[in-house]
């Protein structure tokens, strides 16, 4: 089990910066699509909220990756 | 009943008042977004208005984490019992405030001045949930922490059912134009008598008694926030109770009692005095099942309830949702009658207003607006039927209900996780983040999902895909609970 806790603290360490890619890259191509105020408003809230959640996550997956959790 | 179980009730009821207060003053403004949209922010595209309504309602919530950290610093150095207290004027003033705001067109400044008392809303809710459930574990039993915590637990959902029946008897009292003028203030208004009362109540309470010891020690913490977060050893419980705990708890909370009215309003087009009437029903049926899971988690634990309760929502979410959709689909119901008459829109524009009576007892009132070649179709209400009364009810009962078994353990679970010098701070945070910031979004999210999801080939969209953002966090909270959460970590 502290095997799995300390492959997966990889997995969560990198989903913080490919999730914050991925909004990043949705919210360009919406932008771009139609920049006008009731789209780019929306996007630029949930990057600001999200971009300290993912490096949360980040040092969540570091603690996990160095066996902070095992038992 | 002994003096100490006498006490410790009263501790829980004077707490509680004032959290349901706090709650209360939170929701109605998300139940009237609405008609706040149409007074507050200048008109002419209606889901413009709609998304900066929940952009407001969002920033009430984005805060909220702010809050925590501001007033879990203050009660942890000062104390929990003058800290609730501030935190509750606080939110009173605000929420009274809103109800005395001109409209736009008389007051240009009205948009900034409400999302200026929405965020010392957000504020105060951030600093009031961590006191006054450290208020309460602290004067309880170890062993039945679960249980006299969760009546907490209740003041959310109680919140919201108060402000859902206080809407509702404002809109039944009058006439849907004098609530839509001026009706929809009496609930912000009310609010000012609540909080007095409250406080009085407030006043006469004695500070936490470990807190009380801890401070007569002088062991009280001299930078709880440095100790909180710049410390590994609290750092990662503090992390580990967000992602694996708090932030599941949060999207299935907002899924169950917020975006699913979201969902019946603005997908569905049912009508909302219906809707607000069965979401009250259901949400009073649920609600003795915080202290039920609060009370069982004390003998099975607090990660399997609230595990569980985030799988279930997992799974259910599509199928329950889906069923929502086709009992008020009109298309699959067979037409009694209908009629079209002539009016006009609430701009004074030549409209067509269609009545269609269907044999199941519903009725569709579709208003289109007379253009120079064609009619569009601006406005939808659909109410259904009495027969689908119970379906719909039961229904949203069963959403409730996986909220309670997420959120009825979660106080006593996330006070256990850490010490008491610095708990207020730490459980604050997390709980903050998850529920506001996760949780607060899901309306927001689920209807731009939905929005996105409309194409030229499927311009009606899908309307199950706001589920998707729930339903993906609830699943990586699972995995993360099931495999880092322990027991060893709720035994601090």
């Amino acid at each position: 089990m502290n095997l799995l806790k300390r492959c997966l603290g990889i997995f969560w360490l990198l989903l913080g910066p490919l999730s914050m890619g991925y909004l990043i890259f949705e919210a360009c191509q919406k932008i771009s699509a139609h920049p006008v105020q009731d789209v780019y408003l929306p996007w630029i809230i949930i990057i600001i909220v999200f971009l300290p959640v993912a490096i949360g996550l980040m040092v969540f997956g570091y603690y996990a990756l160095k066996g902070e959790y095992d038992v | 009943m002994n003096q100490i179980n006498r006490n410790l009730y009263r501790v829980i009821g004077a707490s509680s008042l004032g959290t349901l207060i706090e709650w209360y003053d939170f929701y109605i403004f998300g139940s009237l977004a609405t008609i706040i949209s149409s007074k507050f922010f200048p008109p002419g595209n209606p889901t413009a208005a709609f998304l900066a309504t929940l952009a407001t309602f969002a920033a009430g919530f984005i805060v909220r984490p702010f809050g925590a950290l501001v007033f879990g610093r203050l009660g942890d150095l000062v104390g929990r019992k003058y800290t609730f207290l501030v935190t509750l004027v606080i939110m009173g003033g605000a929420t009274f405030c809103i109800g005395l705001i001109p409209d736009y067109n008389s007051f240009k400044a009205a948009p900034l001045v409400v999302l200026l008392l929405r965020l010392l809303q957000g504020l105060a809710l951030g600093g009031e949930y961590g006191g006054a459930a450290t208020y309460v574990a602290e004067h309880s039993p170890e062993h039945r922490r679960g249980y006299f915590t969760s009546w907490i637990q209740t003041t959310a959902t109680l919140g919201l059912f108060v402000s859902l029946a206080v809407i509702l008897i404002c809109q039944r009292s009058m006439s849907t134009a004098a609530f839509e003028d001026w009706g929809w203030r009496i609930p912000f208004l009310l609010s000012i008598g609540l909080v007095g009362v409250s406080v009085l109540i407030r006043m006469k309470m004695q500070e936490s008694p470990l807190f009380s010891r801890l401070k007569a020690e002088g062991k009280t913490a001299s930078n709880p926030l440095k100790e909180s977060f710049g410390h590994k050893a609290n750092l990662k419980m503090v992390l580990l109770a967000l992602f694996g705990a708090t932030m599941g708890q949060g999207v299935v909370w907002y899924t169950g009692q917020f975006y699913t009215q979201t969902f019946l309003l603005k997908i569905c087009s049912l009508e909302a005095a219906q809707v607000n009437t069965w979401i009250g029903i259901a949400l009073l049926l649920a609600t003795p099942f915080f202290v039920i899971f609060g009370a069982l988690s004390d003998k099975i634990g607090r990660k399997t309830i609230m595990l569980t309760g985030m799988l279930l929502a997992v799974f259910c979410y599509r199928p329950i949702f889906k069923a929502f959709h086709s009992m008020s689909d009109t298309s699959l119901k067979t037409i009694a009658s209908s009629s079209a008459d002539a009016g006009r829109t609430a701009d004074d524009k030549p409209a067509v207003v269609n009545t269609i009576h269907y044999t199941d007892g519903s009725k569709l009132v579709s208003t289109q607006l007379q253009s120079a070649d064609n009619l569009r179709e601006i406005k939808k209400v659909v109410t259904l039927g009495d027969d689908h009364r119970w379906k719909f009810v039961g229904l949203i009962f069963v959403l409730v209900l996986f909220v309670t078994m997420v959120y009825g353990p979660i106080a006593a679970f996330l006070v256990e996780l850490f010490p008491i010098h610095i708990r207020y701070t730490s459980m604050s945070l997390p709980y903050h983040i998850g529920n506001g910031v996760f949780g607060g979004l899901v309306p927001f999210i689920g209807t731009l999902m939905y929005e996105y999801s409309k194409t030229p080939a499927n311009p009606g969209g899908d309307i199950l895909a706001g589920l998707w953002y729930p339903i993906g966090i609830a699943a990586v909270c699972f995995v993360i609970g099931i495999l880092y959460l322990t027991r060893r970590h709720s035994v601090h």
